[in-house]
């Protein structure tokens, strides 16, 4: 395991009476791509400005390389940010826009033309170069503000809501290309979103926050498939939540029935519990004996091309669960609003929650 | 004969500029260019007599006197009204127009009231004195009033207004993202403002930078009142020739001068502040 870059030991950052992020601690690896994801308000942008240094924390420390920079200032930080605005320089061309952090380390005219030379093939904006920013489109503003950061070769690199200004398609294609980048230039990027599907696609590992608190920190795949609290399970991905108290080797829910999983430690009998099960865990007329049936009506059905949703109605939930199924599974056996169904799911696809 | 909404909405604007601007400028450009009577008066015969005595090194140095002062007051107040107008911006957007209000609150007086209130100010056993002596100084009243000092002072306070307006304008829609940017980047709080902050509101500093400029070079009370007739601008030259020597003519043509250095200065700036605006135009996301 590489060591790590940058470390967040116990970071605070109180305004007045509200406390924006509450004992952050998270230790992040040379050339790791991580992210910090939240629904906004969680604190997610003011850790990011604490570690690009344009604020100071209230509690605690931030070490980059070992030494605690939690007061220096963001111009003396090998830390660049790209704003989620992208706060590029209206007045200057693109050239001027990213050769401008060199300008600030008193490069060599030579050696900086060089750089931006090779910044701008980087970032196939070759032909953009005395370009004003307004004459730009939202993609094309998205590069040169990544070059402008980039060009510092920076220790870490700090983006905030980087694809959040794109449209749906460009986005897709956007994850694709920072973690190429990050891959060519070699270099930690710190990703601030509140949408998950973007965390599990670049991210090597990522943090949760709500309320200033981090959740759980892990790779995409362990928190997908194991979600350190109900709000985690329900923030990352789809998930079918069925309320009840625990009894014997599971929670009895609404109807009665038991929905069996593994308990978590220490969780008592009669406790208020949440039982959970992924979309695509659950069987449609399972062939086999699973640990968890029931039967239920399908309320809705959303053709999605790979895959087919459906909402059905159980005696397990108030909400419907949400079922997913593979295209050909529905080719197999057609299906209609109003169907009755039979859905089956193991006890070890179950996760249970205290609520 | 139809006449368009418009066309009819702008009519007594229209007549108000032709009959109180136009025509008075035209009448006397026109004046400029006949001879002064023996005794006062016009005559109406042709000369270009008058424009040859404008630019005669006398009175050329006279207008290069006011372009000087004028320059200066132009030059404080651009330093204050900016940092004004800066410090008006970083405040919370609550109090901003509090401030402003407070800031153009001297506009709500009579200009020649303010100006007399300079006289109180600084004559020699004047507010300024007694200040002076109040803290323990025993020496002679300094002379303040009736100085070239006291004129740009006066001039300054009179048009700081403008230029805090002026400048807060662009100061106010600075993304501070831009700063932080910068900062970012490794730039020092004097780089930044130097190389993003100033540039970014330059068209304000211009705008209000002309504005007291062309208000100051033509101005002839202030001169008049604080610089005790010994200062004289442009303003006090033309008044001169028309109420005191009674030459019009002369008047006239110093005035039509006046009138095309400001003209000059104004659609120079317009010229400018209009190429920052196409050229930072947006063009739209979809194009």
């Amino acid at each position: 395991m590489s060591r790590p870059v940058l470390e967040i030991d116990q970071v605070s950052k109180r305004f007045g009476t509200l406390t924006a992020v509450d004992g952050v601690s998270l230790s992040i690896r040379e050339n790791e791509f991580f992210a910090l994801l939240g629904p906004s308000g969680c604190g997610k942008t003011t850790l990011l400005r604490m570690l690009a240094g344009f604020e100071t924390p209230t509690g605690g420390r931030i070490l980059l390389d070992g030494a605690d920079v939690s007061r220096v200032p963001p111009n003396r930080r090998p830390v660049n940010l790209m704003f989620q605005s992208y706060a590029l320089f209206p007045h200057m061309s693109v050239r001027a826009n990213i050769a401008y952090g060199l300008e600030m380390e008193g490069r060599p005219s030579a050696e900086i033309r060089k750089r931006v030379d090779d910044m701008l093939a980087t970032t196939q904006l070759g032909g953009l170069a005395e370009r004003k920013p307004d004459q730009l489109s939202g993609g094309q503003k998205q590069r040169v503000a990544l070059a402008r950061a980039l060009i510092k070769r920076p220790r870490v690199l700090l983006l905030d809501e980087p694809l959040g200004a794109l449209d749906k398609k460009l986005r897709g294609d956007m994850q694709i290309e920072l973690k190429r980048l990050q891959h060519e230039v070699g270099i930690t990027f710190i990703v601030v979103t509140h949408d998950q599907e973007e965390a599990l696609v670049m991210a090597d590992r990522m943090a949760v926050l709500r309320d200033g608190r981090l959740l759980q920190c892990d790779t995409p795949h362990a928190v997908y498939e194991h979600p350190a609290d109900a709000f985690v399970a329900g923030f990352i991905g789809v998930m079918n939540f069925a309320a009840g108290m625990i009894a014997g080797q599971g929670v009895a829910v609404r109807d009665g029935s038991i929905i069996a999983g593994a308990l978590p430690e220490g969780m008592e009998q009669g406790a208020a519990a949440l039982a959970a099960i992924r979309p695509e865990r659950i069987v449609l007329f399972p062939d086999e004996e699973t640990a968890n049936r029931t039967t239920g009506r399908i309320e809705a059905l959303a053709y999605h091309g790979l895959d087919l949703q459906l909402h059905v109605r159980t005696p397990l939930a108030d909400k419907p669960f949400l079922v997913r199924i593979t295209a050909d599974t529905a080719d197999r056996r057609p299906l209609a609003v109003g169907d009755p169904v039979e859905l089956g799911w193991s006890a070890t696809d179950t996760r249970i929650f205290r609520n | 004969m139809t006449t368009s909404r418009p066309t009819l909405l702008m009519m007594p604007a229209l007549a108000w500029l032709i009959g109180l601007m136009v025509v008075p400028c035209g009448l006397v450009l026109a004046l400029a260019f006949f001879q002064r009577g023996i005794y006062g008066g016009v005559d109406y015969t042709f000369t270009l007599e008058n424009f040859a005595k404008v630019v005669d090194p006398l009175y050329a140095g006279i207008f290069l006197n006011s372009a000087r002062i004028a320059g200066t007051a132009t030059l404080i107040a651009v330093v204050i009204g900016y940092a004004a107008a800066y410090a008006i911006a970083s405040c919370r957007r609550s109090l901003q127009p509090v401030l402003l209000f407070f800031a153009v609150l001297p506009f709500w007086s009579n200009y020649l009231i303010r100006t007399y209130a300079w006289i109180v100010l600084l004559n020699r056993e004047g507010l300024v004195t007694q200040m002076l002596r109040w803290f323990g100084y025993t020496g002679e009243p300094p002379s303040m009033l009736y100085t070239e000092g006291a004129v740009i002072a006066g001039l300054v306070y009179n048009y700081l207004p403008f230029v805090i307006l002026a400048c807060y304008a662009p100061l106010s829609r600075l993304n501070p993202e831009l700063a932080e940017a910068s900062r970012d980047l490794g730039g020092s709080a004097f780089t930044t403002f130097r190389r993003i902050i100033l540039p970014l509101t330059m068209p304000g500093i211009a705008a209000g930078a002309v504005f007291v400029f062309v208000l100051s070079i033509g101005n002839f009370v202030t001169p008049a009142l604080l610089g005790g007739g010994r200062f004289q601008m442009i303003g006090n030259l033309v008044y001169d020739q028309f109420l005191t020597a009674n030459d019009w003519p002369f008047g006239a043509a110093l005035a039509a001068a006046l009138i095309a250095i400001m003209m000059l200065l104004l659609l120079v700036q317009g010229y400018a502040s209009d190429r920052a605006s196409t050229r930072s135009a947006p063009v739209r996301e979809d194009a």
